[in-house]
């Protein structure tokens, strides 16, 4: 990889500096908003299945468990959000850590299913725990101050958000193009080729599942606080669907991708509202169509079209 | 003390008998080859030897220490490097960042120093990258530093396997057919290749079907068939042995 991957940072930086400033309205301000945490939370996705090459369909349990636990901890116990957010980080790794270790010990592509079942039980458990979640109906979130300072409209909202964004897409692209992550690339190349210059693969799926599962707690909270509420919709199955899509229509093993993809499907929905009770249907064909056509996704095919890196 | 000793190795998948009993020991610095007809076990144990299987019964020593059942990370931390007979390319990197993997365990590998770019990590991967190319050049892949890894000819790929593998600054170095689906001019240079190699100090232990560079590079070489070392020596000796001419050409009736 050369210097020029750091030029589409700079683009991001200009175009997230801008934004706020065209934007019309709060509507779209709002929707800017949701697609830069789905880029972050996409980003980390596609560190695990682009990169790496191991796939999750529970993300959105750990999005759950880190907005529960900036939701339930500072309402029922009275921490801080920024505690809460990081006792939710915690509990999170710890919990991929659990699962990961095993099920990355057996050859083939197990973590799939184990995750799908992850994702199910956290989001059953956070359905079933009425009297601290609130149940199907959800419960509200506390606002998150910062050093007395309280995150209250959308314009604070966006300038926490973008820097997060910023941050996220500048390591990623730096621990890509590192000795850690040649090895997560290398291992997803060809395992035992990766094993026999000395990866510890198994120890390496982990670090990188944990990373990933950790990084969506952390975006959840941000979530939570941002939305002020929590639903179990939130952490349930549709919603980790909805987070592969993104890492696949933006590009697998692309940082910008990654970006193209959380933007798009946090964007279509609104613009297929128009086709009312439709737009399941719609989305669904141009899934079908973009898997079709840019089978590699967005950004790959495109740069591969104009010869460019990436 | 031999580098390498193996005694009494032997693995069984289900009821075949893949390696049945193989013993041999091999010196530091010398190229040592393993030759047979197809399906002698070649193969097999350089899969046992680097740690992709796991013996039934035997033993395996480098150095003294006890390596079989260890696994290939674990061996590679020791030195040993390795490789495929099917090419084992990581095709989602470029030419160069496979080279530079093969350095994985020289490097600082820690991913929060990673994530946030410390200058120490970045200049010791500029280095890297030279080293790496360096190697390509040694190899004879100088025209392909900046290349993808899924842009080169097959014969290419099986010398980017090699510069991988002496990435590692290995010890002892298993090549698995080096030469197998090369052309003549590209299986001559490959035998130079190796000669270097063993040159540069490091003991080559080698699978190859190509008779005259096995006889051309070998110092000791060990004859397989059917899971069970036939002989071992000299390449006259091994030339002469009826044992051998008879399992390549089969004996008369």
């Amino acid at each position: 990889m050369k210097k020029s991957v750091y030029n589409g940072l700079y683009l991001v930086i200009a175009i997230l500096l801008v934004l706020p400033f065209v934007l019309p309205n709060s509507f779209y301000l709002d929707l800017a908003v949701r697609m830069a945490i789905n880029a972050c939370i996409v980003l980390g996705l596609n560190l695990l299945i682009g990169f790496a090459g191991q796939i999750s369909l529970g993300h959105a349990g750990f999005l759950g468990i880190g907005a529960y636990a900036s939701a339930v901890l500072p309402t029922h116990f009275g921490w801080h959000p920024l505690l809460a957010m990081g006792a939710g980080a915690v509990v999170t790794g710890v919990l991929a850590a659990l699962v990961a270790r095993p099920i990355f010990k057996l050859k083939g592509n197990y973590l799939a299913m184990a995750t799908l079942g992850l994702g199910i039980i956290i989001s059953i458990a956070l359905r079933n725990e009425a009297q601290w979640t609130g149940g199907p109906d959800g419960m509200p979130v506390p606002a998150m101050g910062l050093f007395g300072f309280e995150l209250s409209n959308d314009k604070q909202w966006y300038w926490v958000v973008a820097a997060l964004l910023v941050v996220s897409v500048w390591s990623s692209l730096n621990l890509i193009d590192s000795p850690f992550g040649r090895a997560l690339r290398a291992l997803h190349g060809s395992e035992v080729a990766s094993q026999v210059v000395g990866v510890d693969v198994v120890r390496y799926k982990v670090a990188i599942f944990v990373l990933s599962a950790v990084f969506a707690s952390i975006m959840g909270s941000v979530t939570a606080h941002y939305v002020g509420f929590v639903s179990p919709n939130f952490a349930d199955f549709f919603h980790s669907i909805e987070l592969v899509t993104m890492v696949v229509i933006g590009g697998m093993a692309s940082v910008y991708g990654s970006l193209l993809g959380a933007v798009l499907l946090t964007a279509l929905p609104q613009a297929l509202a128009t086709f009312e009770g439709w737009e399941t249907v719609v989305f669904g064909a141009i899934l079908m169509l973009s898997m079709i056509f840019l089978p590699k996704g967005l950004v790959p095919t495109l740069a591969a079209k104009f010869g460019k890196g990436e | 003390m031999s580098l390498l000793e193996v005694k009494d190795l032997s693995i069984h998948f289900g009821g075949v008998k893949a390696v049945q009993n193989v013993s041999f020991s091999i010196d530091a610095g010398i190229v040592y080859s393993v030759i047979g007809p197809n399906g002698a076990g070649k193969t097999t144990l350089f899969n046992l030897i680097t740690g992709v299987y796991k013996p039934t019964t035997g033993e395996i020593r480098l150095d003294g220490e006890a390596i079989h059942g260890k696994s290939p990370n674990e061996l590679a931390v020791r030195g040993v490097a390795r490789t495929f007979q099917n090419l084992q390319i990581c095709m989602n990197m470029s030419a160069v960042e496979n080279v530079m993997v093969g350095a994985h365990l020289r490097l600082d590998r820690n991913l929060f120093k990673a994530a946030l770019r410390f200058p120490s990590l970045k200049k010791r991967d500029a280095e890297l990258r030279e080293e790496a190319a360096e190697l390509m050049r040694f190899v004879g892949l100088g025209q392909y530093v900046e290349a993808r890894a899924d842009a080169m000819s097959y014969g290419a790929l099986k010398r980017l396997e090699i510069a991988r593998a002496l990435a590692m600054k290995p010890r002892l170095i298993f090549l698995d057919e080096p030469a197998a689906g090369l052309n003549p001019r590209e299986t001559i240079e490959v035998d130079h290749l190796v000669r270097k190699i063993a040159d540069a100090g490091v003991t080559v232990v080698l699978v190859e079907h190509d008779m005259k560079m096995v006889m051309n590079l070998s110092d000791r070489i060990l004859v397989l068939d059917y899971g069970k070392k036939l002989t071992e020596g000299t390449g006259e000796e091994v030339r002469k042995n009826p044992d051998v001419i008879a399992a390549y050409l089969g004996t008369h009736a």
